[in-house]
């Protein structure tokens, strides 16, 4: 194998796998040590500067981190990253006098932004202190987006959107809640320096079945229901409800029936349980909340007696598996079940949805209808309009919606200067020794033995009796620090100076996960085969030296490493050390920039 | 030395031995020994050792003196029986130990101090009579506990850490080891684990005195230019004369060597020894050609390394005294005292 570029940002930034694994490439670690360390609004900063809704994703992220997480590959669970989160956001002090200072002065550009969610927001926040005049429209009458019309308050009290997106509406912007653009041709003659699209995926899929439109009353779209609920507007539902859907919408809306008057609350899907689009959290709480989840039933026909729904006809199916692994569903040729319901709510999937944006204006438009955005520099067809969020290629969620709005802000800061959107600026790193004394870190690098703790929750008789209680009552600040401990801190990289090693294998016999070798080089795929223990995860590096004294290299599996520091304590000479590893992603400003 | 712990977590793939444990569970406390010293890696070759030969820890007594060597067994197998006795005293322990319960593996460890100074008259006596036990001295050629003194086998005219040159014949531990009878010895160097582990898993299978003189640079206070015990020094005049590989249970042998540069040696317990020769004329079962061959090259200035001796029949203290089967210690007072039935035949026997 080549010697490893520990140079190139890429590599460390790998290691680190939750950061990595983080849309906005939020450095976790970092906040997470500055919780164990009682640094609440430290912690809260960290977070706002990358992810911007710390409280908000601390309740509702949905954590691409933790799969991720490199203790999830030592023991059973990974780290409560995103609990963590909250932690920080329920314990900060006022942090207003932290934010970034408005300028009065302004640099002359005016920027439109379409839809008030948090990819807008993201733009919005970072292209404000920079002077930008911006405009932000909403059909709603508040800012916030989804997150605020879409996910229940039981999972996110109203009070956390206040807070999180009031620190950006507070940022002097010119906002135009309730109105809703209907043109994009008219709004480009409004001589905006640049226009962002971050309207999101409003539109809920239907279900074409016989009986749908005589039973209508009855049968509701997810979405529309749940962010009726959300105004107010909604407060009730009949007692046997059937949710039609396996993903997070279909868990909200089962959830939010069984606080609106449901009793027998069904979720029912299509395949199997295990292929659920729901995170396995989700389904959790919503079982947790007697809400029996039934497979393997497409639905077939909405019954109903003189226009009043009265239940629900499936096929019962079966997954076949063809000669080559591929599944389908069969019927299995049972009578069809009849399930019977009073409400019916749709949660089979979300899209996009343009009315608005003329096709002659220079737009180009995709396979799929979808205008068409780069990927990297979220620029479409009309090169001063942008898109990010679900805008951009369908739903997501917020912490993509959040990356892509820091993003498109770096394309807009840049196109505004004149400079090439493509150019992408390079990420800030530091990589700065951690060594304090001989078996002293300035970072805890004892490994706690502690499993995953579980969030507190509130009494489910309480909770069940108002949609607006929220049911997590979040890590207190002991279970906070205890489950920060769990933390591998795997920012703080082990770093090798060849030239000082002089293969006394003191790192070796220590290392307690087997991680380092000192052997012959060879090719990568017979390396991981030779190494102490067997490096089988291809996702994860080896670390390869140049040769050394003996025409061996040393060779490490960064997998399961520890970051605990004992091969830098049992190293004579310092050729290994402990360094952390700071990677902010660069946002827009000065520094995007070339010139 | 460090002041944490050693994390409990291991590698998840961590293979496992016949017993079910990892190499993790041969472990002990903590090293208190300074970062880098040769002995840790000894100890973590023994621990090596002990896993694969699939043994139960509480079946084997570790014994030692005093020294940095002498402190090790606390760092492996913690979960055996130990003994760690006054200076240069471990072969006299031992050998009453092994006296008591013969049923024991017994694992001797010393430093070059601990036995070719105080102790030379204790190791001399064990290897002679041939206790059943692997004898390693962890030879550095100082007194690192006491600050790096030249200890008996440092070599004449090697320099100390702040100068002085040694005046001094060394003692050649092997060479004396091979002519006081041991029937299994080997050198090795605690740099090279791959030859180091079946060095040693082979000598706690030999029956009768075993043992292997192993390098172990002191990177306190013998690791600089002109030591001839630093790893540079032993990298560079290292002669090994073959390499062994130890077969427990007569795995399948793979013939994929010239005739005649491999060896197979069956040891009493019938463990095979497969030695792959590196040095085409070194006979390890010819303990005169051994010997010569041993102050030839040393005068070379060279360091040979390898299974230099084995007597696959060897024999033990026991043998020689005719003990019965059942270890002493497990002997009951009817088995002591057999009554004056017996006393009156054995007079019968005598008259
Ligand atoms: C039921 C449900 C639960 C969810 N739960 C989670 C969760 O727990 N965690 C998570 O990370 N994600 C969740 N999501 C997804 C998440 O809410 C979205 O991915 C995210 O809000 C997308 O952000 P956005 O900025 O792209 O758009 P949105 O949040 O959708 O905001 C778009 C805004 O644009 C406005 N708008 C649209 N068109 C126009 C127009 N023409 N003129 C003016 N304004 C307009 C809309 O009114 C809206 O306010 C959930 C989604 C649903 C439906
Ligand atoms: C009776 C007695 N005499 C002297 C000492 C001092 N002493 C402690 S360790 C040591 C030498 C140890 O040398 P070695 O066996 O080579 O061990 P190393 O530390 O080099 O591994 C001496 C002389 C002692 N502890 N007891
Ligand atoms: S252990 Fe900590 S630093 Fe490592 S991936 Fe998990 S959360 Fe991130
Ligand atoms: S920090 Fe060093 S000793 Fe600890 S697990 Fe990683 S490689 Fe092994
Ligand atoms: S003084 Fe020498 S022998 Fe003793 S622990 Fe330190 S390096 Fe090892
Ligand atoms: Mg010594």
């Amino acid at each position: 194998m080549e010697p490893t570029n520990i140079a190139a940002p890429e590599y460390f930034h790998k290691v680190v796998d939750c950061q990595w694994a983080c849309p906005a490439h939020t450095p976790v670690p970092e906040y997470i040590r500055l919780i164990a360390a009682g640094r609440y609004s430290d912690a809260y900063m960290v977070n706002w500067r990358s992810n911007v809704f710390p409280g908000i994703l601390g309740r509702t992220c949905d954590r691409p981190c933790e799969p991720a997480c490199r203790r999830g590959r030592v023991e059973k669970e990974p780290v409560a990253i995103c609990r963590l989160k909250r932690v920080a956001a329920d314990n900060k002090d006022d942090i207003r006098d932290r934010l970034p200072g408005i300028p009065v002065q302004k640099n002359g550009k005016r920027i439109a932004l379409i839809g008030a969610g948090p990819a807008s927001l993201t733009v919005a926040r970072d292209l404000a202190p920079l002077g930008y005049e911006i405009v932000l429209f909403d059909g709603d009458p508040k800012a916030g987006g989804m997150m605020r019309t879409q996910i229940p308050r039981f999972r996110l009290p109203e009070a956390v959107t206040d807070e999180e997106t009031g620190y950006i509406t507070e940022m002097g912007l010119d906002l135009r809640l309730g109105q809703r653009i209907d043109s994009l041709k008219q709004l480009l003659t409004e001589g905006y320096d640049a226009i962002f699209v971050g309207s999101g995926a409003p539109r809920g899929r239907e279900l074409e079945l016989p009986g749908r439109q005589e039973a209508a009353a009855n049968i509701h779209i997810g979405i529309d229901w749940l962010s009726s609920v959300s105004f107010g507007h909604t407060d009730k539902i009949g007692k046997r409800v059937i949710v039609l859907g396996g993903g997070n919408t279909a868990m909200d809306c089962c959830r939010t029936s069984r606080r609106l008057g449901g009793e027998e609350v069904k979720v029912i899907v299509r395949s199997g349980f295990e292929e659920m689009k729901a995170s396995p959290w989700e389904k959790e709480d919503a079982q947790h909340e007697d809400i029996p989840i039934l497979n393997m039933l497409v639905p077939k026909e909405f019954r109903h007696k003189n226009g009043k729904l009265t239940g629900v006809v499936f096929e019962k199916v079966q997954a076949v598996y063809d000669a080559k692994g591929k599944r389908s569903l069969v019927p299995t040729g049972e009578p069809d079940p009849f399930f019977e319901c009073d409400d019916v709510l749709l949660a089979v999937g979300q899209e996009n949805a343009f009315p608005w944006i003329e096709r002659d204006i220079g737009m180009d438009f995709d396979k799929w209808d979808m205008p068409a955005v780069d990927a990297v520099t979220f620029q479409s067809a009309i090169p001063n309009v942008f898109f990010g969020g679900d805008a951009a290629f369908g739903p997501k969620n917020i912490i993509w919606a959040v990356a892509h709005g820091h993003e498109a802000a770096v394309s807009i800061d840049k196109f505004c200067h004149g400079e090439d959107v493509k150019d992408r600026p390079a990420p800030d790193v530091a990589l700065i020794s951690q060594k304090m004394g001989i078996h002293e870190w300035s970072y805890d690098n004892d490994i706690s033995n502690d499993q995953r703790y579980r969030v507190p929750q509130r009494d489910k008789e309480v909770s069940l009796k108002d949609v607006r209680v929220e049911v997590e009552l979040g890590f207190d600040q002991k279970l906070g620090y205890a489950e920060a401990e769990r933390c591998l801190n795997c920012d703080v990289q082990t770093v090798f100076t060849p030239s000082l090693c002089i293969e006394c294998d003191a790192c070796v016999d220590i290392c307690p996960m087997d991680c380092i070798t000192f052997t012959a080089n060879e090719p990568e795929e017979e390396l991981r085969h030779h190494l102490q223990a067997p490096a089988n995860n291809r996702t994860q590096d080896i670390y390869v030296s140049p040769e050394l004294k003996t025409s061996r290299i040393m060779a490490k599996d960064e997998d399961v490493c520890l970051h605990c520091s004992l091969c830098a304590e049992r190293c004579p000479t310092g050729a290994w050390d402990m360094q952390k590893f700071l990677l902010d992603t660069t946002q827009a400003g000065p520094a995007c920039r070339s010139r | 030395m460090t002041y944490i712990p050693k994390p409990k977590l291991h590698h998840p793939q961590l293979p496992t031995n016949k017993l079910g444990f990892t190499h993790r569970d041969y472990e002990g406390s903590i090293s208190t020994l300074c970062a880098g010293c040769g002995h840790d890696s000894i100890s973590a070759a023994v621990i090596q050792a002990c896993f694969e030969l699939d043994i139960q820890p509480h079946r084997i007594a570790k014994m030692s003196g005093i020294g940095c060597s002498s402190k090790t067994p606390d760092y492996f197998l913690g979960n055996s029986h130990g003994f760690n006795s006054v200076h240069g005293r471990m072969p006299s322990v031992l050998t009453g130990a092994n006296v008591a319960n013969k049923d024991l593996i017994y694992l001797g460890v010393s430093g070059d101090g601990d036995s070719a100074s105080i102790g030379f008259g204790q190791f001399a006596h064990s290897i002679r009579r041939g206790v059943n036990m692997l004898y390693i001295v962890e030879n550095n050629g100082v007194y690192g506990l006491t600050k790096g003194q030249f200890s008996a086998t440092s070599d004449k005219g090697s320099k100390s850490k702040y100068g002085a040159i040694n005046g001094d014949s060394a003692i050649d531990m092997v060479s004396i080891a091979m002519q006081l009878g041991a029937t299994y010895v080997a050198r090795s160097f605690s740099g090279d684990k791959s030859q180091l582990v079946p060095l040693i898993k082979a000598g706690m299978s030999h029956h009768g005195a075993a043992f292997i003189d192993c390098i172990s640079p002191c990177v306190a206070f013998n690791n600089h230019v002109g030591s001839t015990k630093s790893l540079d020094y032993v990298r560079e005049h290292n002669e090994t004369v073959n390499k062994l590989d130890m077969m427990v249970d007569h795995e399948a042998i793979v013939a994929d060597y010239a005739p005649g540069t491999v060896e197979m040696v069956t040891q009493h317990d019938g463990s095979v020894l497969r030695l792959r020769k590196t040095s085409p004329h070194y006979d390890p079962s010819d303990r005169i050609q051994a010997m010569n061959y041993l102050q030839e090259r040393a005068a070379a200035g060279e360091i040979v390394t390898g299974l230099l001796y084995v007597d696959p029949e060897g024999t033990d203290l026991h043998d020689y005294l005719n003990t019965v089967d059942k270890p002493l210690n497990e002997l009951q007072t009817e088995d002591l005292v057999p009554g004056s039935e017996a006393l009156k035949k054995l007079n019968e026997s005598l008259r």
